[in-house]
């Protein structure tokens, strides 16, 4: 298992060799987001904005009029919240060229507790617009989805991670913007899920079908905005039950997109797996998990529950 | 002054400054014209700024209608955004767009909104008006010219009540941090913001040595003169290692005798009635 921010760091070393179109601003994080990688091998592509995220923002709108893609890289609280509004103003609205990756995100950061477990962040750039959404699942997709970000042009926001992650995927994944992809086919109900939840909700489909004989279709949704309406549609028609999960509040992000999406097309019963409107503690990403109600044990019985109220059951 | 010969100096200096007093003239006339259209807008910080605009756009920058994306172009940034009347008029007089939009300014379906957008007014380089924000994308700027090896500069416009904001003050640190000598700061520094003097909001002073002491290369000057304006730009494109900040003394509301010195006149809002009247009339319309 190799951990995210060191696909992250690794991913944008690969890419540097092959392109001189980017660089990456640092806010003195760089051995949390795994941007340190790239420090060594690219020293002079890397830029040093020291701990004052809201000019290393609009700095970044600035970079991108002259020819360069920054890509923007910091803690997720801060790159959401601290300097939220230069996102917004600087580079949403004038609608510039500038990626920004982010790391720790939701329980997974563990130890440093909840100033840092950013849980918001997919809610807060839902609601701002020009900016897409990417958040991949595990090592092999972040690498692909990494030169697909630095080509979209706009505004981009790339989930990337911390810890390590169990590989879904292997060299082949492909990554498309804004396509959800089925990763286990079934007709009971659909689990779609992003991030570290992905291989829970895969496991949870795996122990469902083995214990239980529920047959779950999986979603990786990989990309929060634009969100694959047809998909969500699709999934919702043909199994009539949806579960959403994320380590992210199930207010406004992964689960809000699907309620609105569902509620505009096809309405069927939704169960939301994610941080209850809390702040959750200090402790290990995996401990967490399971008291607030992120492991694959919280998705099985999300399932479970959506089926009693599924039509005709 | 620039390019004049010694001998020559007298009358031909003369001549520029008659000749830039004809353009600031004009560009109080556009202020107060398109402020009263809307009914709304910020005259007074406009109005503080109007020489050092007329000197950038007339005698500074190479930037015109006809270049305005050229990668080489210079940059000009209002980062004091809710003064965009006075860029929207000078943009007018330098060709951009016609005179015949400033009944425009601030209403539905406009290329002329309430604060700045590159994506709508040609010659609009920043959606500023969120304060400090246009201070960093200068910044951004001036970096992003020097590792492209291009030999533009960069012009930022601040307010005083501006230097408030925390975000300016990161970015004097990454200014001076990057040596971004190709990027001069200029402060309105009328006195006055929305809602006071500046220092009865808080204390900015003492500002010289404030920017001295974050590592910038300082300027003080009267900022309705041609001649010190010039002067200023000049040094600051001789200075090395440095970013260069002008601190130019100016007055809030300059040239509408009720405007000046009055932060009721910082905005949002447009003279009516017989002030409407006597401010047409003092600039000449």
């Amino acid at each position: 298992m190799k951990t995210m921010r060191e696909t992250f760091g690794q991913a944008l070393v690969d890419l540097a060799r092959v392109r001189n179109d980017f660089v990456v601003l640092d806010a003195d994080v760089a051995g949390g987001t795994g941007t340190h990688i790239f420090r060594e091998a690219f020293p002079d592509r890397f830029i040093q904005c020291a701990i004052a995220e809201q000019n290393m923002m609009s700095v970044a709108a600035g970079l991108s009029t002259t020819g360069i893609i920054p890509v923007v890289t910091c803690y997720a609280v801060f790159a959401s919240m601290r300097a939220l509004e230069q996102a917004r103003n600087s580079i949403a609205y004038p609608n510039f060229h500038v990626k920004i990756a982010a790391s720790h995100l939701g329980l997974d950061v563990g130890p440093d507790g909840p100033t840092h477990q950013a849980i918001e962040d997919m809610a807060i750039y839902r609601s701002i617009p020009n900016f897409r959404i990417v958040a991949p699942a595990d090592p092999f997709e972040l690498k692909k989805a990494l030169p697909v970000v630095l080509d979209t042009a706009g505004p981009v926001y790339l989930r990337t991670g911390r810890s390590p992650i169990p590989d879904i995927f292997d060299e082949q994944v492909d990554f498309e913007l804004g396509r959800g992809k089925i990763l286990r086919e079934g007709r009971d109900a659909t689990i779609i899920a992003v991030g570290v939840m992905v291989h829970r909700a895969l496991d949870a489909a795996d122990t469902l079908k083995a214990k239980e004989g529920l047959l779950c279709r999986v979603i990786n949704m990989s990309t929060i905005k634009p969100i694959d309406r047809e998909l969500i549609a699709d999934s919702a028609l043909k199994t009539g039950a949806v579960v959403t999960a994320e380590d992210h509040t199930i207010i406004g992000g992964l689960g809000g997109a699907v309620a609105e999406t569902i509620a505009d097309t096809i309405p069927v019963p939704l169960e939301r797996v994610g941080i209850r409107d809390l702040f959750a503690e200090s402790g290990d990403p995996a401990d967490l998990a399971i008291k607030y109600g992120l492991d694959s044990e919280a998705v099985q019985k999300a399932v479970r529950k959506v089926l009693k109220r599924k039509k005709g059951a | 002054m620039p390019h004049l010969m010694k001998g020559q100096f007298m009358t031909d200096e003369k001549r520029l400054i008659q000749e830039l007093e004809g353009k600031a003239a004009e560009l109080r006339k556009h202020i107060v014209t398109m402020n009263c259209h809307a009914g709304s807008g910020h005259p007074g910080g406009s109005l503080s700024c109007v020489e050092m605009i007329t000197y950038l756009f007339h005698r500074e920058i190479n930037f015109f209608a006809e270049n305005f994306q050229d990668p080489d172009r210079d940059r000009f940034i209002l980062s004091k955004g809710h003064s965009c009347l006075v860029l929207y008029a000078v943009l007018a007089q330098k060709g951009f767009f016609s005179t015949e939009e400033f009944k425009n300014f601030r209403h539905i379906d406009s290329r002329l909104q309430g604060h700045p957008d590159r994506l709508k007014t040609p010659g609009v380089e920043f959606n500023s008006g969120s304060l400090g924000q246009g201070f960093s994308f200068a910044l951004g700027c001036a970096l992003g010219g020097k590792r492209s090896h291009r030999s533009f500069r960069v012009y930022v416009l601040l307010g005083d009540g501006e230097l408030d904001e925390g975000q300016v003050w990161e970015g004097m640190m990454f200014g001076a941090h990057h040596r971004l000598d190709n990027l001069a700061a200029l402060v309105d520094y009328n006195k006055y913001q929305s809602d006071d003097l500046c220092s009865r909001v808080t204390a900015l002073e003492p500002l010289v040595e404030k920017f001295k002491a974050f590592g910038w290369y300082v300027m003080e000057i009267d900022g309705h003169s041609f001649q010190e304006i010039g002067h200023a730009f000049d040094r600051a494109k001789k200075i090395k290692g440095q970013p260069s900040i002008i601190l130019a003394h100016t007055i809030k509301g300059k040239g509408i005798s009720f405007m000046e010195n009055n932060p009721r006149w910082h905005g949002s809002l447009a003279p009516v009635g017989e002030d409407r009247i006597r401010a047409l009339r003092e600039c000449g319309l």
